[in-house]
């Protein structure tokens, strides 16, 4: 019997390696004979290989590689090409868009251009990897789930530097590609449109992105807590519940009143992981366009707590006879 | 079971050492600032803060001055700005002067062997046109100074050029085919964020709007863009690591913009950004000409001012200790009478508003104490530019005309560089729909 109680994996299949189902026909092969590493094999499966590629993997690879090429090389530019100052500063360094003044007007390439291109090859090799996501799904017969999963986080993606840019007029708006020119990028938007802590799709989205740890949580254990009674075959126990089924739900109706199923534990996880970037999608697109300050929109709709005040300042640019 | 026991255990070490580099060895001092519960309060760690207290110790004053005697300008030649004091006041200020700022070079740090009158040596017209900043900054900006004052020590604290000084800083070298973005290095100036390592140049020397918030519910023409957001946010972690305070040391963090939640010393820091906007234009720019290449920065400008200079990272310089009080020729631009008529004026001041009320109005309007003060440094200016020696006048032409341009940064530089700061501009209207 195996033994779950403990942090990696202690199950480690080893028969001759699996080569996948059989392709439909007119599908390139899958490349490479399958190998395996103990390794790998304590935090995932074992084996690795063989490989499919086809048009949109390899379309996707390409424009991905061109996409970090041209962010590289305009982050070695910004420290004058040199590797040492490019590797001290690399967490800092960054391909930033267009200044505002530009617009949506293509600027000159050393001025945003390059970011315009980075940014059409990211979304290309982003997009393509969706299709070749689905495209798999298909080949597999399996359904697609997964492809619409990595959709919505796309939405939420092209939210940022596309969408909600255009609809503000300014390229400037997007992200800029660096570590943590992107975090100060985040703490200025939510600074420049009156704190984000009012607006109620951030919250929201917050609310899923923690829920998904909860429920990550909360399903890995309770799953690897009922293994030894066959509750690795959880999906089985969907329709046919054996006792390791029962044991699990019961321990959530005891310790919360309420259960999810062996089915609904897994829509539950689909939908919280979702909803986390639709709705941090919904709340980028509302920012600015919709909405100016969230802080006052919050007050307006009586969510702001009122704090007493000993004493209220008055802005002295508004004051008669001050020096600007 | 071993097993599991083993892992614990290292499990245990980890989340401990996590635990320990997380919290810091003396418990932070916490001084509430603001409403409770809105975390409005600035925290010190109480090894640092000793240390910095220690390091912002004002010198012992100089025993006052015997008053009385002749005055300064009847004795010395050339004081321009210091006349009216008496010679023994005279003397104990230039004492004062060379202990704050030249203690190693001494009175020959800014003047020559051909007389002390003599104009010719750059560091005696800069320390006349710093003496006159002094005496504004201690007259005009007491929404800023208060009456704690500042004296030359505050920023000089005993060295010719003040320890924390700024140039426009184009970056590091570029290739000219990349358009400098003045982010994304890291930099000591932003505490080390990405933010724009030089968010002096448009908020301290020009005037570039520091607020990018609307301050509407909905869209309503305010253009400002993120970019925007990031060089006013630059421009507040300065202001924050130079005073050594935290965000809501003046804000409200819910409410960045909202002045009726903030703190008063934001109040403060308002004035304060104008007074150094003021003290960068209209006094250290127009030295440029005769300070020395030595001093200034990559781009060719002079040293400037900004919020380390005086502050040094505590939230008042020297901590509030009152210097200015045993320097009152400081105080002010020096009036017709010196310091005497300064005393009478304020005396005068006082017994009017201790007067009836109507009858204070009245005198009010006839008190005669504002109109010389400020009158005088427009006198003083230009009288005496024409006494000094012939060698003289052209270096003691910039300081006599504060309103004069600034003159051209010089960019880009041999090496390509450009200043950059093209993200403060707005993004066109959208059209009309």
């Amino acid at each position: 019997m195996a033994e779950y109680q403990n942090i990696f994996n202690k199950v480690q299949v080893r028969e001759p390696g699996y080569p996948g189902v059989p392709l439909p026909k007119g599908e390139m092969p899958r490349l490479g004979k399958p190998v395996f590493n103990y390794w790998i094999g304590k935090i995932g499966d074992a084996q690795i290989g063989p490989f499919y590629l086809g048009f949109a993997g390899v379309a996707s690879l390409v424009c991905g590689f061109i996409a970090i090429e041209i962010i590289g090389f305009n982050m070695a530019a910004q420290v004058n090409w040199s590797p040492i100052e490019f590797l001290q500063n690399f967490f800092w360094l960054a391909l930033e868009p267009p200044p505002p003044a530009y617009g949506l007007s293509i600027p000159p390439l050393g001025d945003g251009g390059w970011w315009l291109i980075a940014g059409f090859f990211l979304t290309a090799s982003i997009i393509l990897w969706w299709i070749r996501t689905y495209q798999r799904a298909i080949a597999l017969g399996t359904g697609t789930h997964v492809a619409w999963a990595f959709a919505a986080a796309i939405f939420f993606y092209l939210t940022l530097g596309l969408i909600r840019p255009v609809l503000m007029g300014s390229w400037g708006e997007a992200v800029p590609f660096g570590i943590f020119p992107h975090l100060d990028w985040t703490a200025a938007i939510s600074i420049r449109y009156g704190n984000f802590y009012y607006n109620p799709f951030h919250a929201l989205s917050i609310v899923f992105l923690y829920g998904s740890a909860v429920l990550f949580a909360m399903h890995g254990g309770t799953i690897l807590a009922v293994s030894r009674y066959g509750g690795d075959r959880e999906i089985d126990q969907i329709t046919d519940r054996g006792t390791a089924a029962e044991r699990a739900m019961l321990l959530w109706r005891w310790t919360m009143g309420f259960n999810a199923t062996m089915e609904s534990i897994h829509r539950w996880a689909w939908w919280f992981a979702v909803l986390t970037v639709i709705t941090a999608g919904i709340g980028i697109l509302l920012t600015g366009t919709v909405v100016e300050n969230w802080y006052l929109w919050g007050i307006k709709h009586g969510i702001v707590a009122p704090y007493p005040s000993d004493l209220t300042l008055q802005d002295p640019s508004l004051l008669q006879g001050v020096s600007q | 079971m071993k097993m599991l026991n083993g892992k614990t255990l290292v499990l245990a070490a980890v989340g401990a050492a996590a635990l320990i580099t997380g919290c810091e060895a003396p418990p932070p001092e916490v001084v509430q600032n603001g409403y409770r519960g809105l975390g409005m309060q600035t925290n010190y760690n109480t090894d640092r803060l000793q240390a910095s207290l220690d390091a912002n110790v004002p010198p012992e004053p100089i025993p006052a001055a015997t008053p009385g005697g002749p005055k300064a300008k009847d004795v010395y030649k050339n004081v321009q700005v210091l006349g009216e004091l008496t010679v023994a006041e005279f003397n104990r200020l230039m004492v004062a002067l060379t202990n704050w700022v030249a203690p190693q070079e001494g009175c020959y740090y800014c003047h020559v062997n051909e007389g002390f009158e003599y104009d010719g040596i750059y560091t005696k017209v800069v320390s006349r046109r710093m003496i006159q900043m002094t005496q504004t900054t201690n007259a005009n900006w007491k929404d800023h100074v208060a009456d704690t004052g500042v004296t030359c020590w505050t920023c000089h604290r005993g060295n010719p050029v003040p320890e924390y000084v700024w140039t426009s800083d184009p970056g590091p070298g570029q290739p000219s085919m990349i358009a400098p973005t003045g982010q994304n290095v890291a930099a000591k100036s932003v505490a080390y964020a990405s933010l724009p390592y030089d968010p002096f140049t448009p908020f301290l020397m020009q005037d570039n709007d520091v607020r990018v918030i609307g301050e509407t519910v909905l869209p309503q023409g305010n253009r400002s863009s993120i970019k925007q957001a990031e060089w006013t946010y630059g421009l507040m972690m300065h202001m924050s690591s130079a005073l050594g305070v935290n965000c809501t040391y003046c804000h409200n963090s819910r409410s960045f913009y909202s002045w009726d939640q903030s703190a008063p010393q934001r109040t403060t820091a308002w004035y304060a950004i104008r007074h150094v906007r003021e003290m960068n234009n209209d006094y250290v720019v127009p030295l440029s000409e005769i300070i020395p290449d030595s001093r200034k920065g990559p781009l060719g400008d002079v040293y400037k001012i900004y919020c380390t200079t005086c502050h040094q990272g505590a939230y008042k310089p020297l901590y509030g200790a009152k210097m200015l009080k045993d320097y009152p020729s400081l105080a002010q631009p020096l009036p017709e009478g010196g310091l005497e008529a300064v005393k009478a004026a304020k005396e005068a001041e006082a017994a009017a508003a201790e007067a009836p009320e109507q009858q204070a109005k009245a005198e009010q309007a006839e008190v005669p104490v504002p109109a010389p003060a400020e009158a005088q440094p427009a006198q003083e200016a230009a009288a005496p530019a024409a006494e000094p020696a012939p060698e003289a006048q052209q270096p003691a032409a910039a300081p006599a005309a504060p309103a004069a341009a600034p003159p051209q940064l010089r960019y880009p530089p041999p090496s390509m560089m450009q200043y950059p700061p093209a993200p403060l501009q707005y993004p066109p209207a959208p059209a009309p729909r």
